[in-house]
């Protein structure tokens, strides 16, 4: 018979993490800020965290965002470092884009995939020296990333808690980050990336963001998260600055044409139905995609379903008429042959249409995109109004703005 | 002297479900039950004043809603409540906890392996994708493949279509899972002993194989198909204990017209040229009956209740080797107070849950082992569950109903029959084990009910004591199950029908075989089935 406690004991700190079962939802690192800022009260569950949807307005936050700078908590996002002398290779091999011509201090946007080719997220990689990296994205993927690491010289590790993250976008982004004293911000490209001192640590500060305009991003180590969200407040005040939350974000992020795995895509290891998983050339990242470069995680599985014509469907902007938002429309073809779903929709203040995204079964959006229609269901006052508006198809982004790649940026 | 439209042998839950279908097609039906209350393995009894048990199956998930609404269950009383997960406590004093909060649960796991924390999605989309493709066969009659009926035809062009629309990957993974051990399974994803281990438990529940046994990831799957109001693979409490099912069947039954005789043990089954006219009670009685169908397992019902030569040979060897080998105890224990579980923080909602303390997938096999050498497991697993923290109506307020489900136990000892004194040696292992969590547990306990296989199959019929009525491995699942060629709940008598959890689609409190074997009946009758509804769609 065995008894208790003849084995050693349980570690510490695996023991004091076993609380959170009576916090289910996570402050971040920004939460005493949030807390106080947060009239609306409006929580929602980001990945494990207690997330604003608003803090005092959500069509304000909006006009914040465009008009003068915003402040979003983007610390749930899930966060690897991944250091080692194969870093790049290794990056290089998991994800679609060539990271061989991804320079120290850049950033890019890319996408990964599993060996059948389906997109298991999307992200953005930070190269932080020649052997660092970090991989931003929505869900979770350490036991593909370590998978994938076997046989490279590289340390994958999981730093979403440790790590706190600001977007600070809008016009006066940069006006507000050199009056808080960051020294050469304004050297920084769309996508270029740099540290700067905050107090005893650095922060690391990049001209990257989800808005599509002027935008930079923050990451910091947590304990110095509320002195820096202090220090562009403070800095902040006389551009404008606004805390918000995510419901104004999705919308300028909507306007950008910039899309969100789980909302617009199923990731594949989300989808419990088979035949939700996508390739990237189905969700508009056929873009990431060089056949030139060597393999890479999915590969042959992409080259093989382009050269056999297997796509089967494809990610379109469209532009409705009227001014109703189509949020999950049925997009039909002649008014009768379904042919999609919107999965994200608004009226653009910026484009002053009406907008969405949808996914398409091919050939509609690709050859065929004439006579294309959406069936929006509005629900007024308990009954649903019925409309059915003409589609168009039309590129993304929505709005382009020269403010966002102005290089000096604009001093407000 | 009266004959009734249909005799059904048993008032386990299928016995109850069978014949509230057949009632309710308007024929003249009466249930006769041995003990002299009814459920059979789903029963509710007070054994001591002020406490009630669930004396043998505990927790609910597989009952198929279809039955519950067609039945008016809820109307005669029925409610099962969700409960939080549970847990697992180690040896180093710490415990690994299950959530329902999805962030939560990740977390959890993190304690131990941030790889397994993250990779529980890909494991859960796995075994979804699995439940997905088997609950439409639940309610549905599986073929017979040596048939050229356009009936059965149709049906294994369904199962060989549902097949085909598989991905090449679903399709290996299917196979897998029908034929790998859970611990090989849990090894393709988990790399923790501990989180292998709270996965692994529902591999092998009722079943004679260890963790390590190829056959056991498909009962994992089967214990993860039920659901609770739509909640796939959550499982509830029934209020008032498992015995709230059979009562509201009963009920139901009742209500519409049936008759139930309990304390009326059947002794054979009457036989004429080759048909089934009735039964004889122990005392001599013989009641005639135009059908009569069988809730007992198929071994009890074709190798005691029918005299042997009224059966064909294959069937009776396939009968006879038929796996239904007995591998789990239960001890049921009245508490006059709460007990601790120091590892356990005071306001843990695992404590609502299911705890163990087999903390490694060796550990499992190693009680195992012991089942196969003719013992009881000198470590043995445990199921433990208070139900009473959710459930205000089986002891008094602060009074608790301890459930532990214990395993291995084999139907024999070494051989011969189990003894008082075997029972009461086996009753000390599963205590100290708890006591070994949660001092002074011994002090709180007001009364025990110590079943090994042998009160097991004494008291419910199950043969040897297993908890399925037959093994749930794949080679005695579908159109196997119990015996090629009798599948469809049809014996080679006329007229005798069978409807316990040893036909399709197997154990568990589900209601499905009951139910599959009304439709049948109804069939041959050529009677309407309008009031059985369809299996709800899998979406
Ligand atoms: C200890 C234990 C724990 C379990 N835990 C769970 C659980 O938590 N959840 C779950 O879903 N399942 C559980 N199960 C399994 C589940 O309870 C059974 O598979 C299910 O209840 C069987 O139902 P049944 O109607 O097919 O047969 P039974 O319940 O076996 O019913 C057969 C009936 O026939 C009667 N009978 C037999 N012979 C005769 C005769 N000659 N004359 C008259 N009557 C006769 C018996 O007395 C009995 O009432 C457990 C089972 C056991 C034993």
């Amino acid at each position: 018979m065995m008894t208790v406690a003849t084995t050693m004991a349980a570690d510490d700190s695996r023991r004091a993490a076993q609380s959170h079962f009576r916090t289910l939802r996570l402050g971040t690192p920004f939460q005493p800020r949030l807390d106080a800022l947060a009239k609306t009260g409006d929580w929602y569950n980001w990945a494990g965290y207690r997330a604003p949807h608003s803090l005092w307005g959500e069509e304000l936050e909006y006009f914040a965002i465009r008009s003068q700078c915003a402040l979003f908590d983007i610390s749930p996002m899930t966060k690897y470092r991944i250091e080692g002398s194969d870093a790049e290779a290794f990056c290089n091999k998991v994800t679609l884009r060539d990271v061989t011509k991804l320079k120290p201090g850049r950033v890019h946007y890319t996408a990964w995939c599993d060996d059948e080719g389906f997109v298991l997220d999307d992200g953005t990689l930070f190269r932080l020296s020649a052997t660092r990296f970090r991989l931003c994205s929505q869900e979770r993927h350490l036991p593909w990333l370590l998978d994938s690491a076997i046989g490279f010289d590289v340390a994958v590790e999981e730093e979403t808690e440790s790590i706190a993250g600001l977007a600070l976008q809008g016009p006066t982004a940069f006006a507000c980050l050199r009056a808080a004293g960051f020294a050469g911000v304004e050297k920084l490209k769309v996508f270029d990336l740099a540290e700067f001192p905050h107090e005893n640590g650095t922060v690391t500060i990049s001209r990257t963001g989800f808005t599509g305009d002027l935008g930079y991003e923050l990451f910091i180590g947590r304990d110095l998260a509320l002195s820096l969200w202090d220090r562009l407040m403070e800095a902040g005040e006389l551009h404008g600055i606004r805390a918000i939350g995510y419901t104004a974000l999705n919308r300028a992020r909507l306007e950008a044409g910039l899309i969100v795995a789980n909302a617009d895509f199923v990731t594949a290891e989300h989808a419990i139905r088979s035949n939700r998983t996508r390739m990237p050339d189905e969700i508009g990242l056929g873009f990431m995609i060089d056949p030139a470069k060597a393999h890479f995680n999915g590969r042959r599985a992409i080259l093989e379903a382009r050269a056999r014509k297997k796509l089967r469907h494809v990610l379109v902007g469209l532009e409705i008429d009227g001014n109703v938002p189509a949020e999950h429309a049925i997009v039909y073809h002649r008014k009768n042959r379904e042919v999609g779903l919107v999965s994200a929709a608004m009226w653009s203040p910026m484009a002053k249409r009406n907008i969405a995204i949808a996914s398409l079964d091919l050939p509609y959006g690709d050859s065929v995109t004439d006579d294309l229609w959406v069936e929006i269901y509005a629900m007024c006052e308990l009954k649903y109004e019925r409309l059915m508006k003409r589609a168009k198809v039309v590129p993304r982004p929505f709005i382009k703005l020269d403010r966002r790649t102005a290089s000096p940026p604009a001093d407000f | 002297m009266k004959t009734w439209d249909a005799i059904v042998i048993g008032g386990g839950h299928n016995g109850l479900v069978n014949a509230c279908y057949l009632q309710r097609a308007g024929l003249d039906v009466l249930v006769v039950e041995k003990n002299d209350w009814v459920g059979g393995a789903a029963t509710s009894r007070e054994l001591t004043p002020g406490f009630l048990y669930s004396n043998c199956s505990y927790v609910c998930s597989l009952f198929r809603p279809e039955i519950m609404r067609d039945l008016e269950l809820p109307r005669f009383g029925l409610q099962v409540i969700a409960y939080e997960g549970g847990a697992v406590l180690t040896r180093d004093g710490d415990y690994l906890g299950n959530y329902r909060d999805h962030d939560a649960h990740r977390r959890e796991f993190a304690r131990f392996s941030k790889r397994d924390a993250e990779v529980y999605d890909r494991y859960a989309r796995d075994v979804t994708r699995q439940c997905r493709f088997i609950q439409p066969l639940l309610m549905r009659t599986a073929p017979d493949p040596a048939s050229w009926k356009p009936r059965d035809l149709g049906e294994l062009l369904y199962l060989g279509k549902k097949f085909a629309d598989l991905t090449p990957e679903e399709m290996a993974l299917t196979l897998r899972f029908w034929t790998m051990s859970i611990s090989d399974f849990l090894d393709e994803y988990f790399e923790t002993d501990v989180i292998k281990a709270n996965f692994s438990i529902s591999g092998i529940i009722g079943t004679a194989l260890g963790p390590m046994s190829p056959g056991t990831a498909y009962v994992l799957l089967h214990h993860y198909m039920g659901e609770v109001d739509g909640s796939v693979g959550a499982w509830g409490y029934a209020r008032g204990g498992m015995g709230a099912v059979t009562k509201a069947l009963a009920a139901s039954f009742q209500a519409s017209g049936g008759t139930i005789r309990t304390g009326a043990e059947v002794e054979k089954v009457l036989v004429k040229r080759g048909k089934a006219k009735g039964v004889v009670l122990a005392g001599g009685d013989e009641i005639f009956g135009k059908l009569v169908v069988s809730n007992a397992d198929v071994k009890r019902t074709f190798l005691k209740l029918v005299e042997e030569k009224e059966l064909p040979d294959t069937f009776l060897r396939r009968v006879r080797n038929f796996k239904i080998r007995g591998s789990s105890g239960k001890v049921n224990i009245a508490l006059d107070s709460m007990p601790e579980f120091p590892a356990l923080p005071k306001d843990s909602p695992c404590l609502r849950g299911d705890l163990h303390f087999t903390d490694s997938v060796e550990r499992m096999e190693r009680a195992y082992d012991d089942w196969k050498a003719g013992r009881w497991s000198a470590d043995p697993f445990l199921d433990v569950m208070i139900p009473t923290t959710l459930d205000p109506t089986m002891a008094a307020p602060g009074k608790h109903f301890m459930s532990c489900f214990v395993q291995y136990a084999p139907p024999k000892v070494e051989g011969r029959d189990w003894t008082d004194a075997d029972r009461d040696a086996f009753a000390e292992t599963v205590v100290s084990q708890i006591a070994d969590y949660s001092p002074g547990f011994r002090d709180r306990i007001v009364h025990m009910e110590v079943r090994t296989p042998r009160e097991i199959e004494a008291e419910v019929g199950l043969t040897e004591g297993n908890i399925f009525q037959g093994e749930l491995t794949f080679d005695q699942l579908l159109f196997n199950r119990p015996v090629p060629g009798y599948a469809q709940y049809r014996s080679p008598l006329s007229g005798l029908y069978m409807c316990g959890s040893s036909t399709h689609p197997g154990g568990g409190v589900m209601g499905a075989p009951g139910r599959n074997a009304a439709a049948e009946i109804l069939r041959d009758l050529a009677r309407p089935d309008h009031h059985m509804s369809a299996a709800h769609d899998v979406i």
